[in-house]
């Protein structure tokens, strides 16, 4: 399978800063083949292994200007542009493109679907090859650590030596945390956002909460559906849970206060306000788009997750510089984790920087709260950039 | 008498010249990060700054530096003994409340630390407190009583009597009125001041 390094527009883009890629492909890889495998954490093997991924912009001839671009849990591998034919961009479109932070007139930005998952990468709903049919719950359970490992595989196939950096929100901070963990001599820098050393236990419960719903659903038939359909309810709810958890109280009192979706109250079990509406719609648009075992797998992933107490920094040397942001109004992922990051690279003295971004919009400020982390990324990147450029000595 | 006019804050001036080159430096309260830059830039140091102000890191990170948000009293505490050669605390000793505590934190995260502060015996505050019966206002004090950051009203004389009983070596110090260094009198004459700070048998 041959990699295309180079973004296919066949659009014309209008000129001037903060330009949309235009028209993006998604690709695939594929490894591990017979009689190969790729070893997990849990002591299983996988199998051939896919992965689904987007490249945007030109990677140098040095190979010095790659950043891995890493998803949250319902992410996939397109996070810019626009899918011919689709009127929906990517989900960090507004921060990856030319003249954005993730500039891709400089940079060759790179985004894969994680393995687990259920958007072109191998996960429970492909088709186990010992079977024939899809894996369900057959499919070995993977770690951040695995889906990591995995990533470098694409990574070597790609032929880059050393990513310029590793960034993501949520998960994919967590993914970004474990590349520099498991591979510091490959990273240049790091920007973990929105994420944490390891999950709370109000976090573990919340997913646990999402994943019962699911298993709850008598559709989900220990996870062989995918003859008779998905348990749609139960994934549903798993995601207006998730909503919830996304949201700051502020957010949602703005959003929604206390309206009434037909202006009255129906005296019945509809949705009278709208924020059960949203909520509803969120769920069903949700499971037309989403595997629910994929959905099981990742979150226990992302509850096994754990680098705290000197596992992020772990004896080898690590000159990576590292920009940690966090929201003031997340309390799904708090800043208080964001902080213990800090400290960790404090107590290491790694290069850091940290800031807590005022915003309203909770979680998901890491999507949508565009300004602070603009100028954070954008000065962040140049800096890690040139560095690197003036530190080689020999490309100016 | 030495007159500082290059255009860099005299202050900045005078604390860039105490630091070797090649340093690590950590400052305290970068603000917007001017003289880490000049540090980076012409002293070849490495350094890395603590600012609370949201807006104030931004300005850092477009210069290129790193900072860390936190304040000032808990921005120390996971550094490890000697993980910078200087720690500079310019112009917010007297907001701190743990004095003590900060200036003996800094001198384990740092091996030596410069401390820049406003002199409130600078004599135009003394002719306003005791002549004119007021709350001093100067140039290096420039807030009225109601609306003042400080919460630490010190002097020269202050300050190197605190470093005597609390056994912090005084290795330089430089008195600033305006864009002038002074050595007669400071404590009368002088606006501000800067120390740089050793652990006493170092």
């Amino acid at each position: 399978m041959k990699a295309v390094l180079k973004t296919e527009s066949t659009e014309t883009k209008p000129e001037g800063r903060n330009r949309s890629l235009g028209i993006v492909e998604t690709h695939y890889y594929t490894f591990a083949e017979p009689p190969g495998t790729l070893a997990l954490e849990s002591g299983e093997t996988l199998g051939p292994v896919t992965l689904a991924y987007e490249t945007y912009g030109t990677l140098n001839r040095e190979k010095s200007n790659a950043i891995l671009v890493l998803h949250a849990l319902s992410g996939d591998a397109h996070a810019a542009g626009l899918y011919r034919g689709k009127k929906d961009p990517g989900w960090w479109d507004a921060m990856i493109g030319p003249g954005k932070p993730f500039d891709t007139d400089q940079y060759f930005v790179i985004c894969s679907n994680v393995i687990g998952g259920c958007k072109g990468s191998t996960g429970p709903s492909s088709v186990n090859p010992q079977s024939g049919k899809p894996y369900g719950t057959e499919f070995p359970f993977v770690t951040i650590s695995d889906m990591v490992h995995a990533q470098r595989r694409l990574i070597d196939f790609l032929g880059i030596d050393r990513l310029l950096c590793v960034a993501g929100g949520s998960m994919g901070g967590m993914q970004a945390l474990q590349w520099v963990a498991s591979y510091p001599e490959r990273v240049r820098s790091a920007i973990p956002i929105a994420t944490a050393l390891k999950h709370s236990p109000q976090q573990i419960a919340f997913n646990e909460v999402t994943r019962q719903s699911i298993m709850a659903d008598p559709a989900w038939r220990e996870g062989n559906y995918y003859e008779t359909g998905q348990p749609e309810k139960g994934l549903s709810v798993a995601r207006m849970i998730g909503h919830i958890t996304f949201m700051s109280d502020q957010s949602m009192e703005e959003k929604f206060s206390r309206k009434l979706k037909k202006g009255h109250l129906n005296f019945n079990f509809d949705a009278d306000f709208e924020v059960e509406g949203y909520l509803r719609y969120r769920g069903a648009n949700f499971v037309k788009r989403f595997d629910a075992n994929s959905y099981l797998y990742i979150t226990k992933a992302m509850d096994y997750f754990d680098l705290s107490g000197g596992k992020l920094i772990n004896g080898r040397v690590v000159d990576a510089r590292f920009l940690v942001i966090s929201f003031k109004s997340d309390w799904l992922y708090p800043s208080h984790q964001s902080q213990e990051i800090v400290r960790q690279l404090k107590l290491k003295q790694v290069d850091a920087t940290y800031c807590e971004l005022k915003s309203t919009y909770g979680h998901d400020a890491f999507l949508v709260e565009l300004e602070g982390q603009t100028t954070l990324i954008h000065h962040f990147l140049e800096k890690t950039y040139l560095g690197q450029r003036n530190g080689n000595g020999n490309h100016q | 008498m030495e007159i500082i006019n290059n255009g860099i804050r005299p202050d900045h001036q005078v604390i860039f010249d105490m630091i070797e080159p090649g340093s690590r430096v950590l400052d305290l309260g970068c603000g917007t990060g001017d003289l880490l830059q000049l540090v980076a830039r012409d002293k070849d140091a490495r350094v890395q700054g603590i600012e609370l102000d949201e807006n104030a890191i931004y300005e850092c990170v477009r210069k290129g530096l790193s900072v860390c948000q936190s304040d000032i009293e808990s921005g120390l505490a996971e550094y490890p003994d000697g993980s910078f050669d200087y720690v500079i605390l310019n112009q917010s000793l007297q907001e701190i409340r743990k004095v003590f505590f900060l200036l003996r934190e800094a001198l384990r995260v740092g091996n030596r630390v410069i401390v820049g502060f406003p002199n409130f015996a600078y004599i135009n505050a003394r002719v306003c407190l005791g002549l004119g019966g007021k709350a001093p206002m100067t140039p290096s004090l420039p807030y009225r009583w109601y609306d003042t950051p400080n919460v630490r009203f010190l002097s020269i004389s202050d300050f190197q009597s605190f470093c005597a009983e609390k056994g912090f070596a005084v290795r330089k110090a430089r008195f600033l009125n305006g864009k002038r260094t002074i050595t007669f009198w400071p404590n009368l004459r002088a606006l501000g001041a800067i120390f740089l700070l050793e652990e006493k048998g170092r």
